[in-house]
């Protein structure tokens, strides 16, 4: 099952290693990455597997909104079907 | 990889401009539930809601945690309650009560379905349950109340209109010390639809499966914010633009709709895309029509500006689904909406402007509160109207109309919440007695014999 992880927010110091550990600690595998930086706006979005997950996908959303707070970002990690539902015929 | 800007599209409908999944409705067969006495009919009822839709609230809350898309309401729908009462009508009140406990042992923010139908005729059964429903909206939370008094098929039953003028006032009379709040339950319906998932009008038709998700979608922000980005575009422009946004939001609608349908063990009924507001700024139909270009809500230009939108929101949603019902278009409710409340509060939208944007749009007159020294006959009157347009026009039509107790014109009512507050209107002082105490049946219209 995939997901797809976007970090919003100002940009700043060591976003996508504080991320990235925060995946591997719960065994989540990045697929994909991109990010863009818009005037001073960080964008980063994640395609990652959570088959391997140790937590499921809406505890995984929970703890990302925390780690978002954290550290002064707005964190959201969904499932990659609402997009495809939202966005392709 | 996906396109960053349609991943970041969807995360600002859902931040900045209100998207949301308005509710998952559960609608559920009560028919099985018929018992030997009231008092086992109403033990039957409680059960069989508890078990069906014991896990709405834990899976609606995934749900919206896996998908990133909030679920503001969950809720319930049953079967007619008249015919569920039909052998001990004088003891509908004890199905009321089963009804809202089991609401809130499951804790959904509604129950619907305390309905009768009797569009064509009214049985004893039918007059005596009709007769309960102040009692039992004062003495219940959660429970929401509907009449369907008339149809395009059968005409509308004058009897019921009058008798429903006379249940609004005692309801209102009943729950005086709240507002009024009674009445923001009991919907007065002409051509009603067997599986619309919004409050209060919602029921659960006699012809449905026996556990059936419906789901219904909103996003009036999101319909305005994509206007905004195109101010100088014309209307044809503007309605492709419409139609597109409708699909979106419809699409996040039918998937959850499914995958809720799966997790509880329950039929995909429909997905509903009304455009339904909250009073929330940046949450408003009124806004979109200014957006359009009307100066204020109420003013000329209003109806047509509601009539393209309402077609194209139907476009964009009979596109994005397999399964579209309910009402499906623009709600116009006054008091759950920022913008109508504050033209009614002007002067600039009044009750015969409303009247006609009823003609074009998905519902009625929604959420009024009017003086509450205003007679019986004249709300019986206020039905009897938008029955014959919905009558006419083979829509669907509603009347939830508050009378506010004490209370006169540039008073306010206020319910809180998503129901919001209600400027009182005026109402035409000329008498209709005389024409709501002939009663009788007016005839289905000729379109009608289609057969």
């Amino acid at each position: 099952m995939r997901a797809v992880l976007t970090v919003i927010g100002k940009d700043n110091y060591g976003i996508i290693a504080k991320v990235s550990t925060f995946l591997a600690e719960r065994n989540v595998n990045i697929l994909d990455i991109s990010q863009t930086v818009l005037d001073e706006y960080f964008a980063m979005l994640m395609l990652v597997d959570i088959s391997g997950s140790s937590v499921p996908l809406s505890e995984l959303a929970t703890e990302c909104t925390s780690l978002g707070k954290g550290i002064g970002m707005s964190i959201h990690v969904q499932h990659e079907e609402i997009f495809n539902a939202m966005h392709s015929v | 990889m996906f396109n960053t800007n349609e991943i970041l599209e969807t995360i600002n409908m859902v931040e900045r401009e209100h998207l949301d999944i308005r509710t998952v409705t559960m609608g559920i067969s009560l028919l099985p539930c018929i018992g030997g006495t009231a008092e086992k009919t109403a033990s039957n009822v409680y059960d069989s809601i508890c078990r069906k839709a014991e896990k709405i609230v834990a899976v609606t809350a995934e749900l919206s945690n896996e998908y990133g898309i909030p679920i503001v309401n969950k809720r319930v729908s049953v079967t007619p309650a008249s015919l569920i009462c039909a052998p001990f009508p004088e003891k509908s009140r004890l199905i009321g009560k089963a009804l809202d406990d089991a609401a809130k042992t499951v804790g959904v923010d509604f129950i619907g379905g305390y309905s009768a139908l009797v569009h064509k005729g009214m049985t004893d059964y039918e007059r005596k349950f009709i007769e309960s429903i102040p009692e039992v909206l004062a003495t219940t939370d959660r429970l929401c109340s509907s009449v369907n008094v008339g149809s395009s098929k059968s005409g509308i039953n004058m009897d019921a209109v009058r008798l429903l003028g006379e249940t609004v006032r005692k309801t209102a009379a009943a729950t005086k010390e709240r507002g009024g709040f009674g009445c923001a339950k009991l919907v007065v319906f002409c051509n009603a639809v067997e599986d619309n998932p919004f409050m209060a009008g919602a029921f659960h038709g006699v012809g449905e499966g026996g556990t059936v998700i419906n789901v219904g979608v909103s996003g009036p922000g999101v319909v305005q914010h994509a206007i905004e980005s195109i101010p100088s575009a014309d209307l044809s422009e503007l309605a492709e633009m419409i139609k597109r946004t409708a699909f979106k939001i419809t699409r996040a609608g039918q998937l959850i709709a499914r995958e809720a349908a799966k997790r509880l063990n329950a039929e995909f009924g429909i997905v509903d895309l009304s455009l339904a507001p909250t009073p929330a700024r940046g949450d408003s139909v009124a806004a979109i029509l200014e957006e359009m270009g009307l100066e204020s809500v109420g003013t000329h230009g209003t109806t047509a500006c509601l009539a393209m939108l309402n077609d194209a929101v139907k476009k964009g949603g009979v596109m994005a689904s397999s399964r579209v019902g309910g009402l499906s278009g623009a709600f116009i409710p006054v008091s759950e909406d920022i913008g109508m409340i504050e033209a009614a509060e002007r002067g600039s939208l009044c009750i015969d402007k409303l009247e006609a944007m009823t003609a074009v749009c998905s519902v009625g007159l929604d959420m009024i509160a009017v003086p509450g020294d205003t007679p019986a006959s004249t709300i019986s009157a206020i039905i009897a109207d938008e029955a014959a347009i919905g009558m006419i026009n083979n829509k669907t039509t509603a009347v939830r109309i508050i009378p506010a107790y004490g209370k006169n014109v540039g008073d306010e009512v206020n319910f809180g919440g998503l129901l919001g507050r209600a400027p009182v209107m005026p109402v035409h002082g000329e008498s209709a007695a005389k024409f709501i105490a002939r009663g009788g049946l007016i005839p289905a219209p000729i379109h009608s014999n289609k057969n």
